[in-house]
């Protein structure tokens, strides 16, 4: 029991940072721009792609370098000649515009890379167990993963208490209208928060690609749970979508080992229940259900309080 | 002051429509009736049956999605929820009524699915419709992923991964018409489409239709004058959840299955890119878009290897470029064809037509070849894109493309700024005629 | 102007519905080409492409070219069933589909209902990949032939083998929350408890299909179970997913799976190193040693970067074309009834046969791991230097099982 506490919480952990690395642009574009980013989870995309091909040719940690720069200075094209644009006519317009970028970029990555998952591995450097822990392994890169999430989460916190930029930024989040007649270029900052964030979502990429699967597809999979971790969290709270983050993924490690059901509870249903809706109800293991926690969570947290565990504005 | 009172609700009111203004109101639904009788005649085979049929089930779907997007404010992720579940109430119920060999016929049978949509949405309404904005759209997503996880969950009622079918054919025949073929299907979703969509068109020019866009555009002020924008937003949701529903039920009749694909995301952003592309500022801009986003579905993927690509710039450029989408661009002509001055912008289109075209070709052309390397290496460099034959492993073609999509972007440049000019200018025109913009 | 083109573009093409002159044979390839499924899609589209390439060059089906279309359903039931009536408008009669159960369900649905509706254009169905029992037992159709094993007959070879290994004591099951997922873990327990009740069934875990992006929960609780094999239908990105985590974790046991060889699947064990713990039940696998299966191996390899995963559908269309010769007809109601019983050469060597009572074709099934290479074994996969090796070969009739289908037939 102990075992399985302290290793699902282990996992807990390590999952729940993996979403915050993912998560961490979003919640900046999402809480300064307003702008509902269907694409980000593309540009995660591009991240780990771009990451897999530069690492072929210059090996692992120039990609960690050089992926986000390109996905970042691809992310702050596409606010300036896109996004700019259609920024004035609504959320509404923002939102379809990433979602045909979504469409996009997932159909120009399986021209160039194929559909097939490509064979990102993990640099020789980090590919040991880090350590052992009721005789399951740790592996290093994983930790390193957990690491470089940290070192965002405090890196981001830093750039937006302590510096200028950040306390312009800040300012933006709450009265964009009075910033600008402040003479800052809002549009710039517009465009730099967005490179930022999905520069952010490339290091995540870069990352998360060896460490699952690098595939056409990988960006479908992951879009509605970073709108979930962002606004549990709170908009414009980055404490608050880290604290979601390290939530989910607990709530869904230790959901997923857990074999309990209504039927292991009350005792099996009488027969002749048995071809009922009740039965399957009755028989659903917590473990099936899982993957719906962070759904249920997020719907639960808007009834109940709308701003998000830590948010300031309401969404 | 009694007499001044008196007076308020003769200028309140607007003015009996004209005769002639009537006739033609009347003359666009009879005309369009007409056209919905006549259609199958001129294209009869199955598939374009079947392309009609989901055109007008995707009308319905659109239309009432459209009663909480355009009309009050509310971007919902998850209206496929009350779709799904119209279809699902409605397989069950063909199969109800055959196993027990009621009465009803297959007519009837979206009343089912129209009031599964309503009962949800008046369920699951009441806690999401209390804000609007991006509260309202998180929940609708949150509730969608719920409703829809749920149905692999709850195997017995919607059949998990495989889902529920059914026979239509089985149920109470009506004249002799089993519902077997396709065209009958297609009467039966073309009738109903017309009831949905009068239906839809009447509940727009209520005072509910007009407070829900008072909503949209001022809640606070709906507060001043007495009305509780929350009751409203309800209102709307369940009148929206019933029209999903009667929709999801005839695409059930016309697959004769319902599965979990039903309430799924790929559904609900369909039905928002339907309904936006089409135009939310007008009543038939949904229409115009659910015909537009049905046909490209179906069509592109049979013209091209990479239609998702395609799928996607075509959404960038009409949100990017027709931000009141389709019909929003073809209503901004209105004033000008009542003020007669539609004819000076007309040589400009054409002027800019060439160039925009060689632009296009150009980028399409720079695709399929792309395409042909990379994803079919080593096959016949005779390729066929869009219905037109060339080879690819000819270098002149990447010559070609580069100078369309280049030439052709320098010159459509200057030649948009001229339409921009000229429509500026018939707009003046216009104007000074006085009519209004 | 311009949209009113684009659109007439788009929509003639399928408005007009013109039936061709019956120069050619086409078969409509309905499966995945775009979005999540379109890796495994595509892989299907070139192996039947190069199999029709493979019957034209001795001159075609009845002296008529065979042709394969392809038709994207993006593996949705409802668009593959738009995708089945394009299909026939533009005069096709036969149909193949195989990635998912619940398309192949709606599509038998469709082809029972549109022949019963129709006689006289009759289509028929060819299902080459989904294994989900029901169709070939309760909801069996006349107008759908199974060439892959389903998965109650895969569960059935694979326990006879498990049967002869005595290191196999404690068993996990692992496995997608659908259909099929469902049927390999009600099988494997009632199987494995008729045949080896020694075996204990330490675990039994459902999760949801295609949505888990990191297994490392999962694979803690088969640690913590104590399992020393473990038996997944997984496949996709669940299944590579699975290892990678199972590896990560240093997990050491025994995997017993259905899809091993698909898409990403060896690049994944490799990756994990676990050489020669993962077994692959199938009708076929490279490397073992038949004359005509190599050339036909090398030949395809030349031409395309990927193997044959799909023994079943050479099987297929040799055999759909020996069904025309023998009813000299390519009537699909005559090619079914050609079809009906028929013995058949299988593409790896043996003797398979089509039953009547259901349509399910019997074939010899071979246990296989996938691992580093010897002399014998001369073929790898996606150029990870590893390869498959045979473990054991199940005979036709140790494959078969009971149907419970009762044929209506027309």
């Amino acid at each position: 029991m102990l075992e399985l506490i302290v290793i699902s919480t282990l996992n807990g952990v390590l999952y729940g940072m993996l979403l915050f690395l993912m998560a961490s642009g979003l919640t900046v574009i999402f809480s300064m721009l307003g702008v509902l980013n269907f694409a980000h989870a593309s540009f995660y995309m591009l991240g780990a792609f771009f990451g897999f091909q530069i690492s072929r040719w210059f090996g692992f940690w120039p990609a960690l370098i050089l992926a986000p720069l390109l996905a970042g200075a691809l992310g702050a094209a596409v606010e300036r000649y896109g996004l700019r644009h259609v920024h004035k006519n609504g959320h509404v317009a923002e939102l379809l515009f990433t979602f045909g970028l979504a469409f996009a970029i997932e159909e120009i990555v399986q021209i160039i890379w194929g559909k097939s998952p490509v064979d990102f591995r993990v640099p020789p450097l980090l590919d040991f167990p880090a350590f052992t822990l009721f005789s399951t392994n740790y592996p290093a890169f994983k930790i390193f993963m957990l690491v470089v999430s940290i070192v965002i989460f405090i890196g981001l916190l830093v750039v937006l208490k302590r510096t200028r930029i950040g306390l312009i930024v800040q300012a933006a989040l709450t009265h964009p209208h009075m910033v600008g007649h402040l003479g800052h270029n809002v549009g710039r900052i517009f465009m730099l928060v967005f490179g930022v964030g999905t520069a952010l979502a490339a290091v995540a990429g870069v990352i998360a690609g060896p460490a699952l699967v690098t595939q056409s597809n990988m960006a479908g999979l992951l879009g509605p749970i970073l709108f979930v971790v962002v606004v549990v969290g709170g908009l414009g709270s980055l404490p608050g979508a880290f604290i979601a983050s390290l939530l989910i993924g607990l709530v869904q490690t230790f959901a997923v080992s857990m074999n309990g059901s209504l039927a292991g509870a009350f005792g099996p249903l009488s027969p002749d229940y048995a071809a009922t809706w009740l039965s399957d109800i009755w028989n659903v293991t917590v473990a099936q259900i899982a993957p719906i926690m962070p759904y249920l969570l997020l719907v639960l947290i808007l009834i109940f309080r709308p701003m998000g565990l830590l948010g300031t504005r309401d969404t | 002051m009694s007499d001044a009172l008196a007076k308020i609700p003769a200028t309140i009111a607007p003015p009996r429509p004209a005769a002639s203004d009537r006739l033609k109101f009347y003359g666009i639904w009879i005309g369009a009736a007409l056209a919905l009788l006549v259609l199958p005649k001129l294209f009869s085979s199955g598939g374009s049956l079947t392309t009609f049929s989901l055109i007008g089930i995707s009308i319905i779907f659109s239309l009432s999605y459209n009663i909480l997007l355009g009309q009050t404010g509310m971007l919902s992720f998850g209206h496929a929820v009350y779709y799904g579940l119209g279809g699902f109430l409605a397989i069950h119920a063909i199969n109800i009524i055959a196993r027990n060999k009621f009465a009803i016929p297959l007519p009837l049978v979206p009343l089912v699915g129209g009031a599964a949509g309503l009962v949800f949405a008046m369920l699951l309404g009441w806690v999401s419709t209390r804000r609007s904005g991006t509260a309202f759209a998180m929940i609708s997503l949150g509730v969608a992923e719920l409703v829809a996880s749920s149905a692999l969950i709850l195997r017995t009622f919607f059949g998990g991964e495989a889902g529920v079918s059914a026979n239509r054919t089985k149920v109470l025949r009506l004249f002799d018409w089993s519902f077997g073929p396709q065209i009958q299907i297609y009467y039966l979703v073309a009738a109903w489409t017309l009831i949905a969509v009068i239906a839809m068109y009447a509940l727009t020019r209520t005072p509910l239709g007009r407070m829900c866009n008072a909503v949209r555009d001022n809640p606070e002020r709906v507060q001043f004058v007495g009305y509780d924008p929350h009751i409203i937003r309800y209102i709307a949701f369940c009148f929206s959840g019933l029209f999903a529903g009667i929709a999801g039920a005839l695409a059930a009749i016309n697959f004769e299955i319902a599965n979990s694909a039903y309430l799924g995301a790929v559904q609900s952003g369909t039905v928002l890119f339907a309904t936006y592309i089409g135009g939310v500022g007008f009543f038939i801009g949904p229409i115009v878009g659910a015909i537009f986003v049905t046909l490209l579905s179906l069509g592109l993927s049979d013209l091209t290897q990479v239609w998702q690509l395609y799928f996607g710039l075509i959404f960038i450029a009409v949100v990017m470029f027709a931000p009141g989408g389709i019909t929003g661009l073809l209503m901004m002509h209105r004033p000008l064809l009542k003020g007669g001055t539609l004819s000076r912008v007309l040589p400009s289109y054409l002027v800019a037509f060439v160039p925009t075209l060689a632009m296009i070709t150009g980028l399409m052309l720079a695709i399929e070849t792309t395409v042909h390397f990379t994803v079919n290496p080593g096959e016949d460099s005779h390729i066929k894109a869009f219905g037109i034959p060339f080879d690819a492993a000819n270098p002149a073609i990447w010559a070609v493309a580069a100078v369309l999509l280049i030439g052709g972007f320098i010159i459509a440049r200057k030649t948009w700024a001229r339409v921009a000019g000229s429509w500026d200018d018939a707009l003046t025109a216009a104007r000074e005629k006085g009519v209004a913009a | 102007m311009r949209k009113l083109a684009l659109i007439a573009s788009i929509a003639l093409p399928m408005l007009g519905g013109t039936a061709m002159a019956q120069e050619t044979v086409k078969i409509g390839y309905i499966d995945p080409l775009s979005g999540g499924g379109a890796s495994v899609g595509e892989v299907g589209l070139k192996t039947f492409q190069f199999l029709a390439d493979e019957l034209n060059a001795k001159g075609g089906i009845l002296g008529k070219k065979v042709e394969i279309v392809p038709l994207d359903n993006k593996t949705n039931p409802q668009e593959s069933l738009i995708q089945a009536q394009k299909a026939i408008d533009g005069g096709i009669r036969y149909i193949t589909q195989g990635n998912g159960s619940s398309v192949a369900g709606a599509l038998s649905d469709f082809v029972t209902k549109f022949n019963d509706r129709n006689p006289g254009k009759e289509v028929l169905y060819f299902n080459y990949a989904a294994v989900d029992p029901v169709l070939t037992n309760e909801k069996c159709s006349f107008w759908h032939f199974r060439w892959d094993a389903n998965s109650d007959i895969k569960m059935e070879a694979l326990t006879n083998y498990i049967k002869t290994v005595p290191a196999v004591k404690n068993v996990y099951l692992i496995n997608q929350d659908y259909s099929f997922g469902q049927s390999v873990r009600s099988q494997a327990r009632a199987m494995l408890g008729a045949k080896r009740p020694d075996v204990k069934i330490v675990g039994d875990e459902l999760h949801p299909l295609l949505k888990i992006t990191d297994f490392a929960p999962y694979i803690a609780k088969i640690k913590a179970s104590g399992a020393d094999s473990v038996i997944t239908g997984n496949w996709g990105q669940d299944f590579a997913l699975l290892l990678k985590a199972a590896a990560d974790a240093g997990l050491k046991v025994s995997w017993f799976t259905y899809y091993a060889g698909g898409t990403g699947g060896p690049t994944a064990i490799k990756q994990a190193g676990l050489n020669h713990q993962v077994f692959q039940i199938a009708e076929g696998i490279p490397n073992l040693g038949h004359a005509s299966a190599d050339v036909f191996e090398k030949a395809l390899r030349a031409k395309y970067d990927f193997s044959l995963f799909y023994p079943r559908a050479v099987n297929e269309m040799r055999m759909f074309a020996a069904a025309a010769e023998k009813a000299k007809s390519l009537d699909p109601v005559k090619v079914a009834a050609a079809l009906e019983g028929m013995e058949f050469e299988v593409f790896d060597g043996g003797k398979g046969n089509m039953r009547k009572d259901d349509h399910q074709f019997f074939q010899p099934m071979y246990i296989a791991s996938f691992g580093e290479r010897t002399d014998k074994e001369p073929f790898d996969e996606e150029k990870t230097g590893w390869g498959w090796k045979l473990a054991a070969k199940i005979d036709t009739p140790q494959t078969v099982l009971p149907t419970t289908c009762k044929m209506e037939r027309p």
